[in-house]
């Protein structure tokens, strides 16, 4: 590792000011991921810039309509120790509690898993069923993208230079909505996913009134399949309903071969993981009256 | 026989080294800082086989903070042909050092080709990146079927029969007429994949060679006189120019025996002028050190109808890494090791291959060939409509048995082990629901002796201090400080035990091979024994007697009596201070069987196993401490349950290693097993004066026959290769 600055901004302008004149400082909210790869030469950095101290991206708030602004640098710990959060997003909350161990959670947010941007993160499929929207910071003001769209390639991301990630947005959750992300890994902790699937769904008079689906680890970035909460609408939730989504899921899926598991399995677990993450979010839906 | 009642010796004190350990104060090789120090760093092959043209260290030599550049030129001159032998038989210096330094090639993505010594780590690593290696890649081979093949890409030109470094041939009896006599013969080949110990401290050494050519060494390593001999080796010195000062030891399960760091440390402290301190990453300790085999195993088992077995047949070929020492004896010894059987024949085969030169892993090579024999047998009672218990019972090796490498038992517990599984309450329960197996597997590893010293102490509080050179990994202070306490009478906490440099002490073996609470346990006994008679003689002459009695803690005679604390106050005026010191070479190995239950739930739609219950069964002769006894068929077993479920070493074609982290190398956490229970036989081992057998490693040979028994169980499958994991028990 090399020896770079570092320099910790109080404010957003501030911040801005500064990734303009650094083009090659990398931004560090935990660092769980940030460090790693500076030790192992798997990054460079001139200036490593802490956005820790900036108190917008330090925020959570749970707005009267139950809508969710996470800031960038929020750890995961006060996602899972949050009583409201915990109460409106339990699948929020899960995710927050699987991203590394304890220690881990102490540092990493769900800010810096977007930026990251791997295939594999465990709360972008999530985000994305939550329709959830990255709100950016730059030199030309400010913007928000869809979390579906935040990710461009593994380890890439929307961000044109100059610009941070401030906050994570999620919309109220509709009445009779529920959420779920699950992922397979051969531990029962500590790992990465093999396949990761994210699913919302909403109920309305006996059918399912709205749902979206994402997969972790199986394409070069967190991928969103609209096709299978769409063929969702209108039906009744029945097991076969949800497996012809998990089946549309699967179809979407381009998942390569590692160390991690074979195209062949993860095709396999596609299916599985997307049903049920589904059953799951709609075993939540029917206990939100 | 009467069971000996004993005071100290099965109790459970706390240990001697547990309050720094748990405070974090307990020195580890790399807490060590020296005035001067600096610090080192490791260029490795990026390529699995290739010929090293040209290295040219002159950029790196002249990055400001770099003072010493070495590689395998800077070894120091020694004939080509030199063979060296520490205690092990003779290996070739050429490879010792070849798979410390490279020479001429380099046989496996890690091998070490240069070092750096520098004014920081990170300076040091700069430099390394610095060094220029032309490489002429070569065709790499990575497992020992296709290095065994004609045409495979040879590693080395000088052994003789391609890259099969040694064959093993055991035979006894008639095996055609065996099979012959067979109702049912099971023939079954089995593949494991190359694994790590996982031990959580990486590789250390600090040295500084002296301007009086003498070297002082701080490490970690399981043998601080092993290290001592093989860097002596290496460096072509004299054993007593060198001394190796142990630190403390972060696990090492066989996989610190062998030197890596010392010798560089010592060549780079040589031409820096400075105490070099070299400590590996976790994946410089995946690619860098030595894992144990991959290996095909591939046996044979004919029984009559009563399910006696009647010949077995086994084929062992396993992977010895870069060099040659594959473990394939030792997995051959024990592939058929618990069972009486008249005609066997066993071939085993060495074979190199351009993966990193394996080591000792806890019972070396026998889990590979247990996990064939185990589940043969598993098969054959269930063809047989035996329960597998009741089929190994009835083969089960006793005193008496003759092995097929020529050895006859002595008394042995294997046929305890197996009753105890059978009336433990785990294998008495129902199993909880759909889904779900249990599996079964019995297996066997020696004990070895090798010598041990010790020297006891007296001090005047009644205290005494033990001064010896074992290597504590799994609670050795307090089984050692527990036999001398038993012998003096005297509370364990009473010992004060200290492990010293090699300098300090005399000759002691590595800690492994289960021995280090039979052998230097033996050694604290005997060195107790001595320092019983001289404080009888104190006491005779104390009180003007002939004959003085000392039994639980007291000398008396004639109505006089004391304490030993009482005496040892007054030794200043009966002749001064009592030392003792014993050096053993014991001979009454006793070996060891185990046996594991595994209860495995397989989630039919991920493949995704959980281990729901687990029993380890062993036997320890004497637990001394029998917390530790627990705690190593614990370890063991966890280890087991890794290795069989989801550990491996996952290469790419060129050789490369993926997964070289914890992260992927996916070893068991604490929140992937339950708590595993353990249930201690205890079938005394006549070659020991309280009865101990070494428990350190049996433990870990049943876990992987036990678990491709349970996953049958549960999914009807048998599967032919280990890890096990969730995407080969769906077949993808």
């Amino acid at each position: 590792m090399k020896a770079f600055d570092y320099a910790a901004p109080a404010s957003l302008p501030e911040a801005v000011g500064l990734l303009a004149s650094q083009p090659a400082a990398r931004l560090l909210a935990g660092g769980t991921d940030l460090l790693v790869q500076l030790r192992s030469g798997r990054k460079q950095a001139d200036v490593v810039i802490d956005v820790k101290k900036i108190p917008e991206l330090n925020e959570i708030t749970l707005a009267a309509d139950h809508s969710l602004t996470i800031g960038a640098a929020v750890p995961c710990y006060r996602l899972t120790d949050h009583p409201a959060v915990q109460a409106h997003y339990p699948a929020l909350t899960e995710v927050a509690s699987w991203i590394g161990g304890t220690q881990i959670q102490g540092r990493a947010s769900l800010g810096g898993n977007l930026c990251n941007a791997a295939p594999s993160a465990d709360s972008i499929p999530l985000l994305i069923a939550l329709s959830a929207s990255a709100h950016i910071a730059g030199p030309a003001g400010r913007r928000s993208v869809p979390v579906e769209a935040f990710c461009t390639a593994p380890g890439r991301n929307q961000l044109t230079p100059g610009e941070l990630l401030v906050s994570i947005h999620i919309p109220a959750p509709p009445p009779r909505s529920g959420a779920a992300y699950l992922r397979f890994i051969p531990r029962n902790e500590m790992d990465i996913a093999v396949v990761g699937a994210g699913a919302s769904l909403t109920l309305a008079n006996g059918v399912i009134a709205a749902a979206r689906l994402a997969l972790s680890s199986v394409a070069p970035t967190p991928l969103f399949v609209p096709a299978a909460g769409d063929s969702l609408l209108g039906q009744a939730p029945t097991p076969a309903a949800l497996e012809a989504a998990a089946q549309l899921a699967q179809a979407a899926a381009s998942p390569i071969s590692d160390m991690r598991g074979s195209a062949a399995y993860r095709r396999h677990l596609c299916a599985v993981m997307a049903r049920r993450a589904l059953e799951l979010a709609l075993s939540r839906a029917q206990e939100n009256q | 026989m009467s069971t000996p009642t004993y005071n100290v010796i099965g109790t459970r004190p706390v240990r001697h080294d547990g309050a720094d350990k748990v405070t974090g104060r307990a020195l580890y090789g790399a807490d060590l800082q020296l005035a001067r120090m600096v610090h080192g760093a490791i260029l490795r092959s990026p390529h699995a086989h290739a010929r090293i043209l040209r290295i040219d260290t002159a950029k790196a030599e002249a990055l400001p903070g770099v003072f010493a550049v070495v590689t395998a030129a800077d070894f120091p001159p020694a004939p080509a042909d030199k063979l060296v032998d520490f205690g092990e038989g003779e290996t070739p210096l050429s490879s010792l050092r070849g798979n410390i330094l490279a020479s001429g090639k380099v046989l496996y993505s890690g091998h070490a080709v240069a070092a750096v010594a520098a004014v920081n780590a990170h300076v040091a690593a700069e430099a390394a990146a610095l060094i220029e290696v032309d490489y002429e890649p070569l065709p790499c081979v990575l497992t020992a079927p296709e290095a065994m093949a004609p045409g495979a890409p040879i590693l080395h030109d000088h052994l003789p029969n391609g890259n099969i470094a040694e064959t093993v041939h055991y035979e006894m009896g008639d095996l055609a007429a065996g099979f012959a006599q067979a109702s049912l013969i099971v023939e079954r080949e089995l593949d494991t994949a190359t694994v790590h110990q996982g031990y959580i401290e990486p590789q250390n050494a600090t040295a500084f060679w002296n301007t009086d050519g003498r070297i002082q060494i701080w490490c970690s390593t399981q043998g601080s006189f092993v290290a001592r001999d093989a860097t002596a080796a290496v460096l072509d010195l004299p054993v007593s120019h060198v001394k190796v000062t142990p630190m403390e030891i972060g696990g090492g399960f066989g996989g610190k025996i062998n030197v890596y760091l010392e010798p560089v440390a010592a060549l780079l402290s040589k031409k820096a002028g400075r105490p070099v301190k070299l400590v590996m990453s976790r994946r410089d300790v995946f690619t860098g050190t030595g894992p144990t085999p991959g290996s095909r195993v591939r046996v044979k088992i004919g029984v009559n109808p009563e399910g006696k077995i009647t010949a077995a047949q086994a084929w062992l070929a396993y992977e010895a890494g870069a060099y040659p020492g594959a473990m394939v004896v030792p997995g051959a010894m024990t592939v058929f090791a618990c069972y009486d059987i008249e005609n066997i024949l066993i071939e085993g085969y060495d074979v190199v291959v351009n993966k990193p030169s394996t080591a000792a892993y806890r019972a070396p090579g026998a889990p590979n060939s247990a996990l064939a024999t185990e589940t043969v047998l598993d098969e054959i009672a269930e063809k047989l409509g035996l329960d597998p218990l009741t089929l190994r019972l009835r083969n089960a090796a006793r005193e008496g048995t003759r092995r097929a490498d020529g050895p006859r038992y002595k008394r042995i517990g294997c046929v305890e082990v197996l009753e105890a599984m059978q009336a433990s309450p785990h294998y008495n329960a129902p199993l909880p629901g759909p889904h779900c197996g249990r599996g079964v597997a019995i297996g066997f590893w020696f004990n070895v002796g090798l010598p041990s010293s010790a020297t006891l102490s007296v001090n005047a509080d009644g205290t005494v201090n033990l001064i010896e050179g074992s290597t504590d990994i799994g609670g050795s202070r307090a089984s050692l400080a527990m036999q001398a306490a038993e012998v003096l009478g005297l509370r364990a906490e009473d010992i004060h035990p200290t492990i010293v440099d090699t300098d300090s002490v005399g000759y002691t073996g590595v800690t492994g091979g289960s021995r280090t609470t039979f052998a230097t346990g033996l050694a604290v006994h005997d060195a107790a024994q001595l320092v019983v008679e001289q404080m009888k003689a104190r006491a005779a002459r104390l009180w003007a007697v002939d004959q003085v009695a000392f039994a639980n803690g007291v000398f008396s005679s004639n109505g006089h009596s004391l304490s030993f604390a009482d005496l040892a106050a007054q030794l200043g005026s009966t002749g001064g201070p009592v030392s003792c010191s014993a050096t053993v070479n014991p001979k009454g190995v006793g070996g060891s069987f185990a046996g594991l239950i595994v209860d495995l739930h397989v989630d039919p739609e991920t493949g995704k196993t959980t281990v729901l219950r687990v029993t380890s069964v062993q036997d320890a002769g004497k637990a001394i401490h029998p917390s530790y006894v627990e705690g190593q068929m614990q370890g063991g077993t966890a280890q087991g349950l890794g290795w069989a479920l989801n550990e491996e070493y996952f290469m790419d074609a060129a050789g490369d290693m993926r997964n070289g982290s914890y992260l992927d190398y996916r070893m068991p956490t604490a929140l992937d097993l339950p708590m595993i229970e353990t249930i201690i036989v205890e079938v005394p081992n006549p070659g020991h004066p309280f009865g101990v057998r070494g428990v350190g490693e049996a433990n870990i040979v049943p876990p992987l026959p036990a678990v491709a028994n349970a996953l049958y169980r549960a999914t009807g499958k048998r599967l032919n290769r280990v890890p096990m994991n969730p995407a080969t028990i769906l077949g993808l």
